[in-house]
């Protein structure tokens, strides 16, 4: 760095007469600089809790007539009948968990997997990579892979996948695996949840394996453990918290993922046992339904479900931090 | 089972190369230059383009950088420099509240508090909601880049006798500041391709508009609103829309990538 093509430091004129002289002039001169820069950098921070009070005040405000008009009851009814005017929004808390779910069911194994791969037994050409490609999953829009779920996946689903669930592996008896299969489904949202939500717990476990003390591994391979047996018994658990973190912050993506789902999940406010019929997601029902509600109550229930959704999410987030946290601590301490 | 771990990463990786060597197979007949240049044509005629909604998408970019850096930036430098306070630990956790927003809550605030009180729908409405979801993004990048400047170079800039803002400003700032335009980078493709928030702000349009007053066409929508239609002419300008789209997110994030190269470079003098 080149100091001569500073500016002045001190924008002042002669020499001071001593040194504390020049410290204090420049001390009392700074003020007024600095109050302003202290004072603009803590609006910004400060517009960031004010936002999501606003946010929750608006939202708050405008789902209240549904509230007081259902009460508990717009949680628990699972009659969402816009002509009738009567919104329960529990198919689509159903639809949400349910969708979620399977995503967490599929993607989870396959995502510690990879992490273990990555952090564990990737020959070092190969680790950056499947890294990168795996971490590219995040970066594609929401409405690709919709339009991917559409046209691939969900033809995928109808001709080898279905069929060989319910006959090869005879699931067809199982109430989960019951009646038609048109397409559009909570089993095509719940594939789609897995692929996005792989990215994100596969991201936070390899932090985590990576934060697991070297010692925990050499003390392990010194008793003679296998590889896998170092893994499974001195990683792994030190990890363990850790990666239900990573779990629950990618439950915490797709609770909250709107378009992909919406244009898969076939958008009926039904519950049904049956993983083959369509469903509804919190998400979903509001993508689908906002834009035409006919009246004031049906627009108040909308922006009731975008409020229990909200709260859901940050609850899931707020745990999943908080565990990732105190596994980042314990291999920081 | 060390094998498992082996076929867990192949099967992880299969989904993104299915997807887009489908996407390119897909897009690549309808990419041509009336794509860029044309307006959507209506059902039944073939041919025609995404130009209003490829400039739409760009236009809601701008306004969300607008509304987001710069308070992003701001919030990062407060809580880099307030290490340990209350209010900074309040504000880290409530941006991180707001990372993990569903976007379609992002969408029907901005409707609420934008749309509803202006009477329609409207560009600036579906810039700013997308601008409030590059924040979180910002603020942590910004935070974690102005933390790895070392501690020397503010202490020897105070030392010369440097005011604290100025030191903030044009040391600090300046030295973290390749990897701050990687993160605004990150955060910019990252609200490229969001749709939830747009629906019910910025809309859609299927004509020619730049007015940011009025509601306006956006890539993502109009790669939505054509997957759902039942015409097969649709379906492939949506795949088409679709490559374009993840073009230009890859774009800016290979752009993003340069950017932190050059912090290696020649980039403070």
């Amino acid at each position: 760095m080149s100091t001569d093509a500073s500016p002045p430091l001190v924008p002042g004129q002669a020499a001071p007469p001593t040194e504390s002289g020049d410290l204090s002039r420049s001390i009392a001169s700074s003020g007024a600089g600095d109050r302003v820069y202290t004072g603009l950098t803590t609006f910004f921070a400060l517009c960031i809790p004010l936002l999501l009070a606003f946010l929750a005040l608006e939202i708050g405000r405008a789902a209240w007539p549904a509230f007081s008009r259902f009460g508990l009851g717009f949680i628990t009814s699972s009659e969402w009948n816009v002509p009738a005017g009567r919104f329960g929004a529990a198919p689509a808390i159903f639809g949400t968990i349910v969708s979620s779910v399977i995503a967490l069911v599929l993607a989870t194994p396959l995502a510690i997997g990879v992490a273990i791969f990555l952090s564990e037994f990737a020959p070092p050409w190969l680790q950056q990579p499947v890294a990168f490609l795996v971490d590219l999953l995040a970066a594609i829009p929401s409405v690709v892979y919709g339009l991917w779920g559409i046209f691939v996946l969900i033809p995928l689903l109808r001709d080898p996948v279905i069929p060989f669930l319910r006959d090869t592996l005879h699931l067809g008896a199982t109430p989960f695996f019951a009646g038609p299969a048109y397409g559009p489904s909570m089993l095509a949202a719940g594939v789609i949840l897995a692929i996005m939500s792989l990215p994100y717990i596969s991201a936070v476990s390899r932090e985590v394996l990576r934060a697991v003390p070297r010692s925990q591994r050499e003390a392990a391979l010194a008793l003679g453990a296998t590889r896998w047996e170092m893994i499974w018994d001195a990683v792994l658990p030190n990890a363990r918290s850790g990666i239900i973190g990573g779990v629950i912050l990618g439950l915490g993506r797709a609770l909250g993922e709107t378009m992909a789902v919406t244009m898969v999940i076939g958008n009926r406010a039904e519950i049904s046992a049956s993983l083959l019929a369509p469903g509804y997601t919190m998400a979903s029902l509001i993508a689908n339904e906002f834009s035409e509600a006919t009246s004031d109550l049906h627009l108040s229930a909308l922006m009731a479900v975008g409020g229990v959704l909200f709260v859901i999410t940050i609850v899931v987030n707020g745990i999943a931090r908080w565990l990732v946290w105190t596994v980042e601590r314990g291999a920081a301490g | 089972m060390v094998s498992l771990t082996y076929i867990a990463a192949a099967l992880a990786t299969l989904p993104l190369i299915f997807i887009l060597v489908h996407l390119v197979r897909a897009g690549a007949a309808s990419i041509n230059p009336a794509f860029f240049m044309q307006m959507p044509k209506p059902v039944g005629e073939s041919g025609g383009g995404m130009a209003n909604a490829i400039v739409g998408t760009l236009i809601l970019i701008s306004i969300a950088a607008t509304v987001g850096l710069p308070i992003g930036i701001g919030a990062g430098l407060y809580l880099a420099e307030h290490k340990g306070k209350r209010l900074a630990n309040t504000v880290r956790f409530l941006s991180d509240v707001l990372n993990g927003l569903p976007s379609i809550v992002m969408g029907i605030f901005a409707w609420q508090f934008l749309v509803r009180p202006a009477g329609h729908f409207s560009a600036l409405a579906g810039g700013i909601a997308l601008g409030v979801m590059m924040i979180p993004l910002v603020t942590r990048t910004t935070e974690e880049m102005i933390r790895i400047v070392p501690n020397s170079l503010r202490e020897a800039a105070l030392a010369l006798g440097y005011q604290r803002w100025r030191t903030s400003l044009s040391i600090i700032l300046r030295t973290a500041l390749p990897g701050i335009v990687t993160g605004a980078l990150v955060a910019v493709a990252r609200v490229a391709g969001e749709t939830a928030p747009l629906l019910f702000t910025a809309f859609g349009n299927q004509f020619w508009s730049a007015a940011i007053q009025r509601p306006i066409a956006a890539l993502p929508l109009q790669i939505f609103t054509y997957a759902i239609s039942p015409y097969d002419a649709w379906h492939s300008q949506a795949w088409a829309g679709a490559l374009v789209l993840i073009g230009i997110v890859l774009v800016i994030s290979i752009a993003a990538r340069l950017a932190t190269r050059s912090r290696f470079g020649s980039a403070v003098d």
